[in-house]
């Protein structure tokens, strides 16, 4: 004790704590993720219990183009984050806007695929347990990539009006959090809905 | 409440219109006036729900009694258990928090004060729907118009075929909207006890009482989202013919059950880890010692949130599960009284050779761990399925979990209004009427609850709406009507008590319990500002250091 005493008073250490937006996107993502495992849990329990109507394996086809697209938009946008963070507004609007596009690509082939299921196939949310399952469960997604692409969309738009500085670098780091989420989302969708399941 | 609050916030409240006053209320982001906004919530749909559990109980009181038709009782006990668990005991606990956290971290608000508003308003909507379906519930058809479907709200009883018109639409509805409202609360709990706590506070210096609402807040984002996602469902099913209920289509009622009860379960303990909090800030204080054994307790608690993720088809025992699935549900439900036991041992080690005071917050602290244990009890009981299966569905159900309810959370809310009354009006209530207050809930809580187990041990069923005479039922049933309206005249001396005191109470100055947590540092109630300086410290119990600079708290931790 004698010891501690007689040196010299120790510099406070610097008191630091995590970015809110960091947390509050994080604990935002772990709720999210429970009620896609409910839905999931559901489509999982539901596989092979169709009682009549189409099943998977005679109308699902995989969705190779449009998922590529989407995962390469978490590239794209950990790039455009990148570039902020070194003020290069030149490269990030470019990479954001790459985003937005392989965003959309993906929203339209899902678009595209319920059309044919609907309209060609005869499968609809009330036809049967597959039905419900699949357009709650990929909707549900859907639903997710729609609110993060009006979110790209708003940046885009400020983007192109220069308004988008290196100081907003860590907000569009945190949306860019979400984004990722919804990826990974994806790709156990992918697997659960069309290699599982069919 | 409202006129004097803004007065010590410096707003003049004498200059002002009523109506600039009002939209000062509903424009606020401030974290004390939100948290003061959804205890005052609450408070409103506790009476409004007290009263449909006193047509409940007037009905039971004889048998083959006509106080109300099958099909009213129906609506009373639906509305009232969704009454008290999602609009009275949840937003009043997060009421408590939003009011507290920042000021026991040191911190001059939220980390998102608007979302915060969000989540009030939110909770505060889906309540409003709720009772909406009163008056717009009757549907096309005519039928029915509040939920009858029970609160938890079996399938396929929902669906369209056995629930026409819209009454299960606004049950639906307003748990959607209103769990969405707790979704956000939870985040910003948590991004406030993580990111915005006072200079020297590291976790393990944080008050309990902000320890203990981080792993609820945590609970709240991995329990109440099934429910969400739940709702989703249902809502799916009753509008646009999805088949997830529907047993005739193929879709399973038990998986309903399963979705129910792995967000029905956790949230017991998202009710009662508050309720600890409020236990593990009074209890030290009026027993003049540091709370006995901090790293435990959070430890217990954090054990708490993780095994009751684990335990939520002891609800379901009776639908025949596999045995190794009753199994591991009545292990986990029994594991999960450690750490509940280690709590109770450490609040008594508190109160060990302390110096007790017994005023009005300490008495119901002390009541608690009393009921709690007794409700504990009965819960391992329950959870032995063998057990379960003999008296699943009947009143001694009903006993066990209001005697968690009302015995350990209603009790633990009532010590922490009296202890945390002074800090947010500025004024003292009155000791006696407190008192009185206490002896009378504690005998009428007794008179209701102990008797309640009986006719249930006798083979009562919950949710009959009348009974035949000479079963053995009667006389307990009368009794426990009784205790009803002994706990009735009760919680209206606590409201009186609480009117009165708000404006006629005596001055209560900024620390009236000489306590030892951050809220109590700053004026009674606290500035808009809560803080004129971030205030830095070095133990638990900085106010305790500041009081004796001789001897702080530090120098052993």
């Amino acid at each position: 004790m004698s010891s501690v005493a007689a040196a010299p008073a120790p510099l406070k250490p610097e008191w630091t704590l995590p970015s809110r937006g960091r947390v509050g996107m994080f604990c935002l993502i772990a709720a999210e993720s429970a009620v896609f495992t409910i839905f999931v849990i559901a489509y999982i329990f539901y596989i092979g219990k169709s009682s009549s109507g189409p099943q998977p394996k005679d109308v699902l086809e995989l969705p190779i183009f449009i998922s590529i697209c989407l995962l390469s938009s978490s590239i794209t946008i950990h790039l455009a984050v990148r570039a902020l963070g070194k003020a290069q507004l030149g490269a990030f609007a470019l990479w954001w806007v790459l985003t937005l596009a392989l965003g959309s690509i993906f929203l339209v082939g899902t678009g595209r695929e319920w059309y044919h299921l609907i309209y060609e196939k005869g499968l609809k949310i009330s036809t049967n347990l597959f039905g419900t399952t699949y357009y709650s469960l990929v909707g549900l997604h859907a639903f997710h990539v729609t609110v993060g692409l009006l979110a790209i969309l708003i940046v885009t738009i400020f983007t192109l009006m220069k308004k988008v500085k290196t100081e907003h670098h860590e907000k569009v780091e945190v949306f860019s959090l979400y984004w990722h989420f919804v990826d990974v989302v994806w790709s156990i969708v992918f697997t659960v809905v069309y290699i599982v399941g069919r | 409440m409202a006129s004097d609050t803004i007065a010590i916030n410096g707003f003049a409240a004498g200059d002002k219109p009523i109506g600039e006053r009002l939209h000062g209320w509903v424009t606020t982001v401030d974290h004390k006036r939100l948290g003061i906004l959804y205890i005052v919530y609450s408070l409103f749909f506790l009476v409004i729900a007290g009263i449909e559990a006193t047509i409940i109980r007037i009905q039971l009181m004889v048998p083959h009694n006509h106080f109300v038709s099958p099909e009213v009782f129906n609506r009373m006990f639906t509305m009232h258990g969704t009454t008290m668990i999602f609009f009275v005991a949840m937003p009043i606990l997060f009421g408590f928090g939003t009011y507290l956290i920042p000021l026991m971290i040191g911190a001059r608000d939220m980390a998102f004060p608007r979302l915060n508003a969000l989540s009030f308003w939110l909770t505060a909507f889906g309540g409003l729907l709720l009772y909406f379906s009163f008056v717009g519930g009757n549907g096309l058809y005519g039928a029915g118009n509040a939920p009858d479907v029970g609160w938890f709200a079996y399938a396929p009883l929902t669906s369209r075929a056995f629930s026409v018109g819209h009454s299960t639409d606004f049950w639906t509805l307003a748990l959607l909207i209103s769990g969405i409202g707790s979704i956000g609360t939870a985040v910003n709990f948590i991004a406030t006890i993580i990111t915005m706590r006072c200079p020297g506070m590291t976790l393990g210096k944080m008050p309990l009482l902000a320890w203990m609402n981080l792993v609820t807040a945590g609970m709240v984002l991995l329990a109440v989202s099934p429910l969400t996602a739940a709702q989703v469902m249902l809502c799916f099913d009753r509008y646009l013919g999805a088949h997830f209920f529907d047993t005739q289509a193929g879709g399973s009622a038990v998986l309903w059950m399963h979705f129910f009860w792995i967000f029905g379960h956790p949230e017991v303990y998202i009710l009662i880890l508050p309720s600890f909090a409020f236990a593990s800030e009074i209890i030290p204080v009026f027993s003049r010692k540091p709370i006995f054994g901090y790293p435990v307790m959070v430890a217990a608690t954090v054990m708490i949130g993780f095994i009751s993720m684990s335990v939520w088809a002891h609800h379901m025992f009776s639908i025949g599960m596999p045995s190794y699935g009753n199994t591991f549900f009545t292990i986990t439900s029994m594991v999960i009284a450690v750490p509940t036991g280690i709590k109770i041992f450490n609040w008594i080690g508190t109160m060990w050779g302390g110096k007790i005071r017994f005023n009005a917050p300490m008495l119901f602290c002390v009541a608690f761990l009393f009921q709690f244990l007794i409700a504990g009890l009965t819960g391992i009981m329950l959870a032995a399925s063998p057990f379960n299966w003999q008296l699943t569905g009947s009143y001694f159900v009903v006993a066990h979990f209001h005697y968690v309810i009302v015995g350990a959370i209603l009790f633990t809310l009532f010590a922490a209004f009296y202890y945390w009354f002074p800090k947010m009006s500025g004024r003292m209530y009155s000791e006696t009427l407190a008192k009185w207050h206490f002896w009378l809930f504690v005998i009428g809580f007794h008179l209701t609850f102990d008797f309640m187990h009986i006719p249930g041990l006798l083979g009562m069923p919950r949710r009959i709406y009348t009974y035949e005479p000479g079963r053995g039922w009667d006389i307990w049933n009368l009794i426990v009507t009784i205790g009803t309206f002994v706990q009735g005249i009760a919680v209206l001396i606590f409201v009186v008590n609480l009117l009165w005191s708000v404006f006629k109470g005596e001055p209560a100055g900024n620390d009236p319990w000489d306590a030892w947590t951050l809220e109590w540092s700053t004026t009674s109630p606290p500035p808009d500002y809560n803080f004129a300086t971030i205030p830095t410290v070095e133990s638990r119990r900085p106010l305790w250091d500041l009081k004796h600079p001789e001897d702080p708290d530090w120098k052993y931790e």
